[in-house]
């Protein structure tokens, strides 16, 4: 029992490494507390669609989120007749038509959004240079996942004495090399919500992260919801066997 | 001899069949008869345990590959399809990622068992080296099957541990090139890695059978080492060990389901949820944590020919390690001097890994040199030397005796 | 396994009364349990070979009739089936609405395979061995009917569609459509 028990730890241990060797190059990100955290946690719906509107009205301007269909907000409480409307009002290509020809059409949902710039260069030339990234899976591809981006958000300021921003450049203390091409974006009641909820500058990147955290993981509430199911029966099962194990071994002499 | 073999089984369809091809017979006495030593412990539960995972890995496997695209321009969206689109795609996606960690914590535990205990001495040296080239197989497999996604780990691990052929001199670039299918990592690669990670389970498959028939010629190792010498020191495999070892793997399972469940993503990089981009190298290129020890001897020698061969040394002189290890006594527990240098060696192997994962400098590559030292100096001076000073504790007479009595303490303790 | 051994040392089930029960109970549940949780593990695998969301998003599709003119037919692509809509004439609808129901072969009466006497829609594969009959255009054979001709085992479908003659046991199948106005349809 006691190798048993120092293999598990040591196993422990490795994983641990994984996690620490991460960790120990980030810039310390200060640890915000989610609904959506933990075993039981589930994504704030009403956050995640205060998010979409930050989305729409400010991010989209320069970011695409390309793998996202429009019918995944279906998952944060747009019903099929608003998820109807809010496609209608983007255009996406369609064609060829009779005549060969390439033409915009209203959107349906089963449309991804649609990209601000037609590829990377168009993306580098409107933005000085700088390609603002694809925000699809931008939550779960940042060391530090929706930490890191309320972190980012809410952590422009003036830079430091002695630092010498280059032209364009914004001065974020949670990027890691601190100049970034993108401006200091969410101003306080730059949107109106429409459920009355004050639209301050913490609410907005809040809630802007919430809805990330949904679009890179549509079925994140799903898996946790099964998580718990998974492991309660595992638990079960577990306690049967060894109860079963015990009492046939019992038996020897 | 057929007409006595059938009068075994009451189901006639069995009996019929088994004349024919007494497959039934093989299984009753390879799983359902084989005799176990009735003193093993938990620890023997993870080869059943490394079993189950390679079967779960070929199903989940199975399964993205009939949603899976292997092209430069579509895997990465198409892995990204299955997460948001395909029923359960996301439980099968993250179980094949996290799977691919449970099966070489199982693996590792596995082999270190097998160290501890020496499972890898006579009569069992062909049953250890079909482990040793399992593992190697296994390596190739995982690392393989993390390009498919196509993320930025992908690309530059692919590129990264390919390059390390080049070092060779003269055949290496040809080889590299051989390997690419092109001048770089490119799509021809991808395809050719999508069906060699389809195609070496079912290796893998065939050396575990393999593994399992050499194992049950001899009979399993025991915590004590020595044989065992009739039914008293045995019990027969079902249903005793099966559900000891069903038990274990259902508590492993909690563990992987944890994983899968509440913190999928943890062991992997966030950089693979970034597409390819052959322009742009993230800052550090880790590898995923089973290699890192490896990767840490690669680091540690500053000859880049050198790194290559010690890292490769480093996996080959297992092969030889029956033969390494001088000592007649099997089990470190009679072993009382080489049981300390097992668990230095276990620790050794752990800063290695932690080594592997930190930027490869200063302090750290110091450390990283130490514990390759310490190493090869382990397999290559230590165990040859130690097994012929070492005196070993006397050994029980048989396992029932030692079973026994320890049964006769415990009752005495609580009396 | 047919074979029952007792494992030396267990002296058999039968032999201890109570003690056995509990513990053959205890048995079967663990194996009950242990079977409901493989069962319940591969229903994901199953599932995953069902139409993903992205399938299913794009299982209806609206098709604008105003384009074309009566006499005229298209071929729409639904759910990766071609779907033909053909704008029939009076003597087709005329055609398809005389015949006697007790000659055909799947009789159904031309106003249950349509919604407006103009407008006939059918998917287009050939109920004998999933061909695509021609027909669509004006230069290809319509067969002895008038309606569509199936090229691989000559089947002959009439002006609603119906099968009239060779192999093909049922009509071309009407897909679930609906008017969402007077010119355009929802298919699905």
């Amino acid at each position: 029992m006691r190798a048993l028990k120092t293999a598990i730890l040591s196993a422990a241990l490795a994983l641990g490494l994984a996690g620490a060797a991460q960790a120990s190059e980030a810039i310390h990100l200060p640890k915000q507390s989610w609904p959506h955290a933990g075993m039981f946690g589930t994504i704030d719906k009403a956050a995640a669609q205060r998010g979409f509107q930050i989305y729409k009205e400010v991010c989209s301007a320069c970011h695409s989120m390309r793998l996202v269909p429009i019918r995944t907000l279906g998952g944060i409480g747009f019903k099929d007749d608003e998820l109807k409307a809010l496609a209608a009002g983007y255009e996406v290509q369609g064609g060829p038509n009779d005549a060969g020809e390439m033409f915009m059409r209203p959107a349906i949902p089963a449309d991804r959004f649609p990209s601000p710039f037609a590829n990377e260069q168009a993306a580098r030339a409107a933005n000085n240079g700088a390609l603002p990234p694809d925000l699809s899976l931008i939550a779960k591809a940042r060391v530090g996942g929706e930490d890191y981006l309320y972190a980012f958000l809410t952590g422009f300021e003036e830079p430091p004495a002695g630092v010498n921003l280059m032209a364009g450049m914004n001065y974020n203390k949670y990027f890691p090399g601190h100049q970034v091409g993108m401006p200091n974006i969410l101003q306080p009641d730059g949107v109106t919500f429409a459920d009355g909820t004050k639209a301050t500058v913490e609410q907005q990147a809040r809630d802007v992260s919430t809805f990330l955290t949904f679009v890179a993981e549509p079925h994140h509430d799903a898996r946790k919801q099964m998580g718990v199911k998974v492991i309660l029966f595992l638990l079960v099962l577990a306690g049967l066997m060894y109860a079963s194990k015990r009492k046939l071994w019992s038996t020897l002499h | 001899m057929a007409q006595a073999q059938a009068s075994k089984f009451k189901n006639p369809v069995v009996n019929w069949i088994d004349s024919r091809l007494p497959i039934f017979t093989m299984l009753d006495h390879e799983y359902n008869h084989y005799p176990m030593p009735r003193n093993v412990n938990y620890l023997w539960a993870f080869g059943a345990i490394a079993g189950i995972m390679l079967v779960i890995m070929i199903a989940t496997g199975l399964f993205l590959a009939m949603q899976y695209s292997s092209h430069t321009s579509l895997a990465f969206d198409s892995v990204e399809r299955i997460m948001r689109d395909v029923n359960y795609g996301w439980l099968l996606r993250y179980v094949h990622a996290n799977g691919a960690s449970m099966f070489f914590i199982a693996v590792y535990i596995h082999m270190f068992r097998g160290l501890y205990y020496g499972s890898y001495k006579a009569p069992r040296e062909i049953l250890w080296i079909l482990g040793v080239i399992i593992f190697l197989v296994m390596m190739g497999t995982a690392f393989m099957g993390y390009v498919l996604p196509w993320g930025q780990m992908s690309f530059w691990g692919a590129t990264v541990i390919t390059n390390l052929f080049s070092a060779f001199p003269i055949v290496g670039d040809p080889i590299v090139t051989l390997l690419w299918g092109g001048f770089s990592v490119d799509n021809p690669t991808l395809n050719r890695f999508f069906a060699l990670h389809f195609l070496l389970p079912f290796v893998l498959l065939g050396l575990v059978i393999l593994h399992t028939a050499a194992l049950h010629v001899c009979g399993s190792n025991n915590p004590l080492g020595i044989d065992a010498k009739g039914p008293q020191d045995t019990v027969p495999f079902n249903p005793y060990v099966t559900l000891k070892d069903g038990f274990a793997v259902v508590m492993f399972l909690i563990v992987f389901a944890f994983f899968v469940f509440f913190m999928p993503n943890y062991l992997g990089h966030p950089d693979n949820y970034i597409p390819a981009n052959p322009l742009v190298t993230p800052a550090h290129i880790v590898p995923e944590w089973y290699f890192l020890p490896f990767y840490a001897i690669l680091r540690a020698i500053p000859d880049k020919l050198g790194g290559v061969i010690a890292m490769f040394g480093s996996i080959a002189l297992l092969l030889a390690l029956p033969w390494l290890d001088t000592s007649k006594v099997r089990s470190c527990k009679f072993r009382p001097i080489y049981r300390q240098f097992f668990w230095i060696l276990a620790i050794d192997a752990l800063v290695l890994g932690y080594a592997g994962a930190m930027p490869a400098e200063g302090s750290w590559l110091l450390i990283a040199r130490i514990g390759t030292f310490y190493y090869f100096f382990h397999f290559l001076v230590l165990l040859p030397v130690l097994g012929k000073l070492e005196r070993p504790l006397p050994l029980p007479n048989s396992i029932s005796e030692a079973v026994l009595k320890g049964a006769h303490a415990k009752s005495m303790e609580k009396a | 396994m047919a074979q029952t051994t007792h494992p030396p040392g267990t002296g058999g089930h039968a032999a201890s009364g109570d003690g056995s029960n509990r513990r053959d109970f205890l048995y079967l549940a663990t194996g009950a349990v242990g079977v409901v949780g493989a069962a319940s593990a591969a229903w994901p695998f199953i599932s995953s070979m069902n139409p993903a969301a992205d399938t299913l998003a794009l299982a209806s599709i609206d098709v604008d009739l105003a384009p074309v003119a009566e006499g005229q037919a298209i071929t729409v692509t639904w759910r990766g089936k071609p779907v033909f809509v053909r704008h029939r004439n009076a003597k087709e609808i005329e055609q398809a609405k005389t015949v006697n129901l007790g000659e055909l072969r799947d009789p159904v009466a031309d106003e249950a395979r349509v919604k407006k006497p103009e407008w006939l829609i059918v998917v287009g594969i050939c109920t004998h061995l999933g061909c695509v009959p021609l027909g669509q255009k004006v230069t290809d054979p319509r067969g002895d009917f008038e309606g569509w001709f199936c090229p691989c085992h000559g089947s002959h479908y009439d002006t609603a569609g119906r099968i009239r003659k060779g192999p093909a046991p049922a009509n071309l199948v009407v897909p679930t459509y609906a008017f969402t106005s007077d010119t355009k349809i929802r298919l699905g």
